[in-house]
């Protein structure tokens, strides 16, 4: 599964930012993952989980928080703005595992509803960020 | 905060040289000098990987001859197929050869994604196939990668050389690493290459007419003079093997 790649890419980013802060603990580490990413909550959480006990110390009690934000489509051709979730099920499994594996081959397989243009914009709802990490000296 | 930015040094972290194969124009022979230069780097027992860069232009699978598509293995992110004994990624695994319409943004995100979910494992070399120009890769690609160096390649046409003279001047102007010019497709009359790029010419492929009947046969492709020269190239020798 290449959320562990993801979840590591997280708890990395969660390490460093205790060492810059100089934080004996990380407390909360709260997640935002784009809904064009496709990722599995419970992969994703399982993945987390593994990967933090690489530094148990820092990381006892930590509570990872993650949401899922939904994504969105804006049509650079013509305007037209819509949802991955009401076009998503019109995709075959090959696409959908493409999307998972790089959410910028959307441009791929999806096309705007109304103009039928690939050029659309991501709005939304792309990529992975760490929103907020918190932790005591 | 983007947390793939801090874990592409570690995918990165077996892997020994770092080689983005680039130049100004297109069709000047990047995506063959890349492939090529995997290609004869991993004949001569070298562990190589071939990272194909130019999503909207995707042609090192057409050279090597690799028409199925798969998606990688997963394990703890994706590991590169070993085709050819090269470890290979191409977008092309994921667009399944569609056109992939992406602009600058969209481009900057799957390289990141790329660099932060794919596992190399230890390698001597890793070659990058870079779209033409100085662009979101190439910029992308200097931030990411600390170590990357550049073989730039041009052909023997004045075009061609004042495109590729900025990229080389950029490139120093950043102190990023360049392992050399190289002037492929030339002809004996012209030789713009060793004229302009005085200190970092490598030397000159001749242009091979039977290049185009090898391409997608890796036996034949290493019996091309373009592979024999890149195989022969003594200054990349000395530099790389």
């Amino acid at each position: 599964m290449h959320e562990w790649a993801l979840a590591d890419a997280v708890i990395t980013t969660a390490k460093k930012v205790a060492k810059e802060e100089n934080l004996i603990k990380v407390t909360e580490i709260v997640v935002k993952i784009g809904e064009l990413q496709t990722i599995s909550r419970e992969i994703f959480n399982t993945a987390l989980q593994q990967v933090l006990k690489d530094a148990p110390e820092l990381f006892e009690n930590v509570e990872c928080k993650l949401e899922i934000e939904p994504a969105g489509f804006k049509c650079m051709n013509c305007g037209h703005e819509w949802l991955f979730c009401d076009v998503k099920k019109k995709l075959d499994d090959d696409e959908t595992e493409s999307i998972h594996f790089i959410p910028e081959t959307a441009h791929v397989f999806l096309k705007c509803p109304a103009c039928k243009s690939p050029d659309f914009e991501i709005a939304k709802g792309r990529g992975i960020w760490v929103d907020s990490i918190e932790g005591e000296k | 905060m983007d947390p793939r930015i801090n874990v592409v040094e570690k995918r990165l972290e077996k892997v020994g040289r770092i080689i983005a194969v680039a130049g100004g124009k297109g069709g000047i022979g990047k995506s063959t000098v890349a492939s090529l230069l995997a290609l004869v780097l991993a004949d001569s027992n070298q562990k190589v990987g071939l990272l194909d860069l130019d999503f909207t232009g995707a042609s090192t699978h057409i050279i090597l001859g690799i028409d199925n598509f798969h998606f990688p293995e997963e394990d703890e992110g994706i590991i590169p197929p070993k085709l050819h004994g090269i470890s290979y990624i191409t977008i092309a695994n994921f667009t399944q050869d569609h056109a992939t319409p992406l602009r600058g943004q969209d481009i900057t995100n799957a390289i990141l994604e790329l660099l932060a979910i794919t596992r190399w494992d230890e390698l001597d070399y890793l070659i990058i196939d870079m779209p033409p120009g100085i662009n979101d890769t190439t910029l992308d690609i200097i931030r990411l990668i600390n170590n990357i160096e550049f073989c730039v390649v041009t052909t023997p046409s004045k075009i061609t050389t004042g495109v590729v003279k900025k990229s080389v001047e950029l490139l120093e102007e950043l102190d990023v690493p360049i392992l050399g010019v190289i002037e492929n497709m030339t002809y004996p009359t012209i030789h713009y290459a060793k004229e302009t790029f005085p200190k970092c010419y490598l030397g000159t492929i001749p242009f091979d007419e039977t290049y185009e009947e090898a391409i997608g046969d890796t036996e034949k492709l290493l019996e091309t003079t373009i592979a024999k020269t890149l195989r022969n190239f003594t200054v990349i020798c000395d530099k790389m093997c």
